[in-house]
């Protein structure tokens, strides 16, 4: 069962990843509805930002990998 | 329990006795790696196998030899090649002879520590797979079977730290394996086709791009327009040639590891070369690092002192290593995840199929598998390109902060 605990754990994680990104998606796609001309700008800075969210998820499923 | 796959051998030590007795068409030794038909599907192990790295090239089912470079202290260096090891050239990677006490298994190069087993070409009777009780969790131990003995198998010597079952062994491997030839096909890809632009853009200087040319540009006018000129400031083209290296040749062997039946080398998806691929980012952000950048790390200005010493700098320092090894951990975690998935996928036709035991549930599984797989790969492909942009970003990023000058 150590197995499905750590995915657990993971699942967790996930949520606060996916908060996370659904944030900054969300401030995206309104920061571009206000100013279109700034998309490639706003582009970029997005994914740079989910990217470091993202890396708290990451290390969830590092620490799922090695319990599991 | 089968009686014709209880069978026991004579040879019984105590180390045996551990044996849970759970996979029952382990218990013969042989060359019989596919488990019996009808037997419960292991997607683990097998989404594991698959994605580490192996001494044999596999295009489909047809096995390629690899130079093998092993050392062990005390026995030396060994060269030659994974032939030596007689594995099927259609079957699953498993090495009929020994040689020097290295065996093949699976597709791994092993070594048998043991010393009273016979050095130089030996034929080998099969391979045994146990699973042990070792602190407290459960290991899987291999063991070659020569002369009605059975020889413990180290495991696979890898850098990973033993994520996937290897880790520091008794011999050191330095084959040109897998993923290191799929490597030297990528570098010799990049360089023999930017060679050519680089000639293309010489000859037809202020003509519009032609043929290959024009396929490079845009991506190269990408990441030269949207990641090296925002976040590197003034000293741009100084950092250029580091992230573009470091775009291409991670995207290019993102994109080599998805081709399907094409080996499927997993080389970004390998925790030793996003490894070097952050230590490399690291040396060239802290080493370009001017003073205000190192003062900021330090000791902030304009914070009370006693917050600097207690959590800012300690924090900061921190963070000079956390940022290079999330690096490492996006690249290699992204990557590892896309093919576990694609693979556990694949795997359903043969868990609904019971490994071939039911032809019905082998169609079902097909028809869910199929469109999932192909969902999974466009997904995947997706990946390939955002994570090569990702890490080119952050390292742009990284050195931009360390190259910042003052402006107050």
């Amino acid at each position: 069962m150590v197995g499905s605990i750590a995915a657990l754990g993971m699942g967790l994680a996930v949520i606060g990843a996916g908060i996370g990104i659904g944030n900054v998606g969300a401030k995206a796609m309104e920061a571009i509805a206000r100013q279109p001309e700034a998309v490639g700008d706003i582009r970029a800075n997005m994914i740079l930002m989910a990217a470091l969210v993202e890396g708290a998820a990451l290390i969830a499923i590092i620490v799922s990998f090695l319990v599991a | 329990m089968t009686p014709a796959l209880a069978q026991h051998h004579g040879n019984e030590d105590a180390a045996h006795e551990t044996h849970s007795g759970q996979d029952d068409h382990h218990d013969v030794c042989g060359f019989h790696h596919d488990p019996a038909p009808g037997s419960e599907y292991d997607s683990k192990q097998t989404s594991f196998h698959h994605i580490a790295d192996a001494n044999v090239y596999s295009i489909g089912p047809i096995q390629i030899p690899l130079p093998v470079i092993v050392y062990a202290p005390g026995s030396g260096w060994d060269f030659f090649m994974s032939s030596k090891f007689h594995f099927e050239t259609i079957g699953h990677g498993d090495g009929h002879h020994a040689y020097n006490r290295y065996v093949l298994q699976a597709g791994s190069i092993k070594r048998i520590p043991d010393p009273s087993f016979p050095s130089g070409d030996v034929q080998l009777d099969g391979f045994i797979t146990k699973h042990e009780e070792k602190e407290g969790k459960e290991v899987t131990v291999s063991y070659a079977c020569y002369d009605g003995h059975e020889y413990r198998l180290d495991a696979k010597s890898t850098a990973d730290g033993g994520l996937f079952g290897g880790g520091i062994t008794s011999f050191y491997d330095f084959s040109l394996t897998k993923n290191v030839v799929s490597m030297i096909i990528i570098f010799g890809l990049f360089f023999f086709v930017f060679r050519r632009i680089t000639k293309a853009y010489k000859e037809r200087d202020g003509m519009a791009p032609k043929g290959i040319q024009s396929f490079f540009e845009p991506i190269f006018l990408f990441i030269q327009d949207e990641v090296a000129k925002p976040f590197l400031g003034d000293k741009w083209e100084k950092y250029l040639p580091f992230i573009m290296s470091l775009f291409f040749f991670i995207l290019g062997l993102n994109l080599w590891g998805q081709i399907p039946f094409f080996g499927g080398a997993n080389v970004t998806g390998n925790l030793a070369v996003t490894l070097i691929l952050a230590v490399f980012t690291f040396f060239v952000t802290n080493l370009s690092g001017k003073k205000h950048y190192w003062e900021h790390v330090l000791w902030m200005p304009g914070v009370p002192a006693g917050i600097k010493a207690v959590i800012l700098t300690p924090v900061e320092i921190l963070g000079l290593f956390i940022k290079p090894f999330t690096l490492m951990l996006r690249l290699f975690a992204n990557i590892t995840a896309g093919h576990i998935v694609v693979l556990s996928f694949v795997g359903l036709i043969f868990l609904f199929g019971k490994m071939g035991g039911s032809m019905g549930g082998s169609i079902g599984g097909v028809v869910i598998s199929v469109p999932l797989t192909i969902f999974m790969m466009s997904i995947e492909l997706l990946v390939a390109f955002i994570q090569a942009f990702v890490f080119a970003i952050l390292a742009a990023s990284y050195i931009g902060a360390a190259i910042e000058e003052e402006h107050h």
